[in-house]
């Protein structure tokens, strides 16, 4: 696909999204698209390291516990303003996320070692922050104040309560406005030197090395990045459900969910995650507005479907999503544009 | 150049490499020959930075590169390339030259138009779209030479470019290394294509199970006893004059 | 004790005795579920995300024909460990092995989307409550003085030997054993003496899941069956493995006691919640520092 065509598929996107909900006039709807977006972000915050990297994180629940955590414990412990307290849980979650890189790529694992550290420091987050009371409150978890002043909506970062637009759409632009971020800066990067080394460094880490490639520098930038990303989640989690606790924070689900998307959008692109994203969000609606009522809503059917379709996806599209569109996009433009 | 002093590594029990030197003069075409197995990529393992040497030592440009990280000594101007090709296979032609060329050039645009000078240089700009994982042998061997150029190397380190290509894909890349000698980078080569050994390179060195059998001008080297001897073993030397001797 | 702060508990030598000992129970425990995870690791190279969720399948399936059919438990392994082996062997040969393309990480993700298919379905039709299985014997026991040990512990111990026995010896004697062995060394090598490489791969994902299928049958009588509790015990499983080197099956035995040891001893110290960081710490640290485990040759 050309630039050109890239671009205006972005500018389609982009413009759908930003006006699809204020003829949605649904809360059920508007609180889907949210967590569409909110897993797109999560999707890229794994797709910068594993996808253009080749470093696969099976623990990515470290970085969003992380940044939830420290998002939900300066407001509730410090009463600092959440405005403020987001700068530090990012700066946080980097720090850890460096911490995690520098560790493992130092001692140079790779592949499944890499993916069982993450785990394993996922595991051990989760087991802190259900035993260190003092500092974490344990295992029930962090509540926050649910502020009923409208007048201070915007300074609490609370929508709950606020004037009639943002009651009803503020984490739903808050949650796009995070997304055009990161998708711009995944886009930057994956124009930039930088993004071509991390690529070099999952094509062929010892070619790297010889073309010059500090490849220890570019991993830990690339986890730096994802780890940013990760914590923006999590910073929108505590804003949105006021509350966190140590299995939503670092248990697997989260990173399970961060990487679901990318590998069924398609790893290493920018649009990949978001078109993983909304394409399993929209197969698990459909799915509970059709069979769900003879299935009684018992738990579990969503995830069977994910779980399948990740399978089929690494079986029959390994370019994901994004390799069957541009399959089928140069089938009709007669092959003249690849 | 390039300056290797009295260099030493194995694995295990195993010699690879025992007190080799060499000497590489700026703006000539370097030559080490042997047979399989004599430690040659060993050898530039050692110089790149990609194998730490027991000892010895590897100075480069005047400075002592012994030891330091391969990436480090790619940036000060050595380059090396591998004998088991190593491209980014799911990248375009160009973007795998460009990757090279991103070590001197930090702006994606112009990297990736040197990527297209580089690869008009080596006779690849026909294929610059193709997928690097769709290329032949003799595409790959040629990527491999252009992605080290694009990184503007003082000294290139080319192992067995030539290995696996028929007659008329040497015929077409002897030209293409002579013109980047032309224009000012050393080379050393390790090669078993006698014909482009002969026709390319001002000095030989040969290595014979990690250690250095002889130097010297091509022709004169390639007709010495001994090296006859460690290619086409024991007693070889002697045969072959005794079959000259009755031929003539 | 005074350690960074925190004051750790002093106990008697018998307290400290008796949480080794139901340490050394435990750790059988984590043995049995991790040697035929370490059996996959070291011929297929694969870390099988899939391990927890067949052993919670294979509890389901024992706790049922003790159920419906009222079988007990430990006879269920006559069942149980040939359907396993059956039951892996199509898993790999069908599902793993075509999915993957030969490729490790995607392996990772597909046995992890194994896994997820696999425990969400558990959840659906078997729904989140715990079931459990009650045999006359589960409270009878011998007295070891500092604790008591109760007969579905003592089967465990001697279950976990017993398997990495039989297990050893069929690698060692049997030609499908020496034929896995020669996989695992050379893959192509086998190839070209005429070994169907695939077969054996989905054989020994088979072995490895009817250990698993064994291991459920000792661990019903005193664990109760719901769908978490299969992840309850992969991470641990991995860290045995990881402990004892990838591949090795002494070093899963060896592992199992090490950390089962450790968690217990952990538990008195430092608590209940956190105890079982000691896990999550000797995870770390074997993987960056001693990636080969204890008894591993190489690392993958
Ligand atoms: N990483 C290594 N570990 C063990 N032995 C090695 C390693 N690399 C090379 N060797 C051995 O060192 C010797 C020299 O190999 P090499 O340098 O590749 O020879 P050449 O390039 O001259 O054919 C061979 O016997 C080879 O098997
Ligand atoms: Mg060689």
């Amino acid at each position: 696909m050309s630039e050109r065509a890239r671009l205006s598929g972005w500018t389609i996107i982009l413009l759908t999204l930003a006006l699809l909900p204020l003829y949605l006039h649904s809360a059920r709807w508007i609180d889907f698209l949210e967590m569409t977006l909110f897993v797109a972000v999560l999707g890229q915050g794994w797709n910068i390291l594993g996808g253009y990297g080749g470093q696969y994180s099976f623990g990515n629940a470290l970085l969003f516990g992380t940044g939830a955590y420290i998002q939900a414990l300066l407001q509730f412990k410090f009463g600092i303003s959440p405005w403020i307290a987001m700068w530090f849980a990012i700066a946080g979650v980097v720090a850890v996320g460096a911490m995690v890189g520098f560790l493992s790529f130092r001692y140079g694992l790779r592949g499944s070692y890499f993916a069982l550290i993450t785990l394993a420091f996922a595991e051990a987050f989760l087991v802190l922050s259900r035993s260190l009371k003092s500092i974490t409150e344990g295992g029930s978890g962090v509540q926050l104040a649910l502020n009923q002043d409208p007048a201070q909506a915007i300074a609490t970062f609370q929508f709950n309560f606020a004037g009639p637009f943002l009651k009803e759409y503020g984490f739903y632009y808050t949650i796009f406005t995070i997304l055009l971020v990161t998708y711009a800066i995944t886009w930057w990067m994956e124009r930039s030197r930088f993004g071509a080394q991390l690529v070099a460094v999952r094509e062929n880490e010892d070619a790297a090395l010889a073309l010059g490639i500090n490849t220890f520098k570019v991993k830990l930038g690339a986890i730096c990045l994802s780890s940013a990303i990760t914590a923006s989640c999590g910073v929108y989690y505590v804003q949105k459900f006021l509350f966190i606790e140590p299995g939503i924070a670092f248990g697997p689900s989260k990173s399970v969910e961060a990487l679901f998307a990318p590998i069924i959008g398609g790893l290493g692109t920018v649009v990949g995650p978001l078109l993983g994203s909304v394409f399993i969000h929209g197969v698990g609606e459909a799915t509970k507005m059709t069979i769900g009522q003879a299935l009684g809503g018992r738990p579990g059917v969503d995830l069977i479907l994910f779980g399948t379709i990740l399978i089929l996806v690494l079986a029959f599209l390994p370019r994901g999503l994004v390799g069957l569109v541009e399959a089928v996009w140069k089938r009709l433009s007669g092959g003249r544009d690849a | 150049m390039l300056e290797v002093q009295g260099i030493n590594k194995s694995f295990g029990g195993l010699h690879a490499v025992s007190d080799a030197s060499l000497f590489v003069p700026a703006g000539k075409v370097v030559s080490l020959i042997g047979p399989n197995g004599a430690g040659k990529t060993t050898l530039f393992a050692l110089i790149s930075g990609f194998l730490r040497p027991d000892s010895g030592t590897v100075i480069f440009d005047g400075t002592d590169i012994t030891g330091k990280a391969p990436h480090l000594i790619c940036q000060m101007g050595l380059v090396r390339t591998f004998q088991v090709v190593k491209p980014f296979a799911s990248l375009t032609v160009r973007e795998n030259i460009a990757v090279g060329a991103h070590t001197r050039i930090a702006d994606r645009k112009a990297a990736l138009a040197k990527a297209d000078g580089v690869a008009l240089l080596v006779g690849m700009d026909a294929m610059l779209e193709q997928s690097a994982g769709d290329l032949t042998i003799a595409g790959r061997k040629r990527l491999e030479l252009a992605r080290a150029l694009a990184t503007e190397p003082k000294l290139l380190l080319l192992d067995e470019v030539m290995a696996g290509l028929n007659a008329t894909e040497i015929a077409e890349l002897v030209p293409v290394i002579r013109t980047i000698r032309d224009t000012g980078v050393t080379i050393l080569l390790i090669e078993h294509v006698m014909q482009a050994v002969m026709s390319l390179s001002d000095y030989t060195y040969v290595l014979n199970q990690g250690v250095m059998i002889a130097e010297g001008e091509p022709k004169t080297v390639t007709s010495s006893p001994d090296v006859i001897e460690a290619y086409l073993g024991h007693g070889a030397a002697e045969r072959l004059a005794k079959m000259e001797a009755r031929d003539a | 004790m005074e350690l960074l702060g925190f004051s750790l508990p002093s106990y008697g030598w018998s307290t400290i005795f008796g949480s080794t000992i139901s340490g050394v129970f435990l750790g059988s425990i984590y043995a049995l579920v991790a040697v035929g995870l370490t059996l996959i690791y070291g011929v297929l190279h694969i870390i099988n995300f899939a391990h927890g969720a067949l052993l919670m399948l294979a509890m389901y399936a024992v706790y049922f024909l003790w159920n419906i059919l009222g079988i007990d438990p430990y006879l269920a392994m006559l069942i149980v460990v040939p359907g396993g082996f059956a039951f892996g062997y199509g898993l790999q040969r069908f599902i793993i092995g075509k999915a993957s393309h030969g490729k490790d990480e995607i392996t990772l993700l597909v046995t992890l989307g194994v896994a997820i298919v696999i425990e969400n379905m558990a959840l659906f039709f078997f729904s989140a409550t715990e079931r459990s299985v009650r045999v006359p014997y589960d409270l009878d026991g011998i007295d070891l003085g500092v604790t008591y040990a109760v007969y579905p512990e003592l089967a465990a111990l001697v279950g976990s030997f017993l398997i990495t026995l039989a297990l050893w010896a069929f690698m060692t004697r049997t030609d499908t054993g020496k034929a896995i062995r020669a996989v695992s060394k050379e893959r192509q090598g086998a190839q070209l003496v005429g070994i169907n490489v695939d077969h054996i791969f989905a054989v020994t994902f088979g072995i490895g899941v009817a250990c698993v299928a064994a291991a459920a049958s000792l661990l019903v009588p005193t664990y109760a069956v719901h769908p978490q509790i299969g992840s309850l015990f992969v991470l641990i499983a991995f860290t045995v493995v990881v402990l004892g080197g990838m591949g090795s099956f002494v070093g899963a035995l060896v592992g199992g006691f090490l950390i089962g040891v450790t968690e217990q001893l952990g538990r008195l110290y430092l608590g209940e919640s956190l105890g079982v960081i000691t896990i999550s710490v000797i995870f770390i640290f074997v993987l960056l520092f001693r990636p080969t485990g204890l008894f591993g040759v190489k690392a993958g």
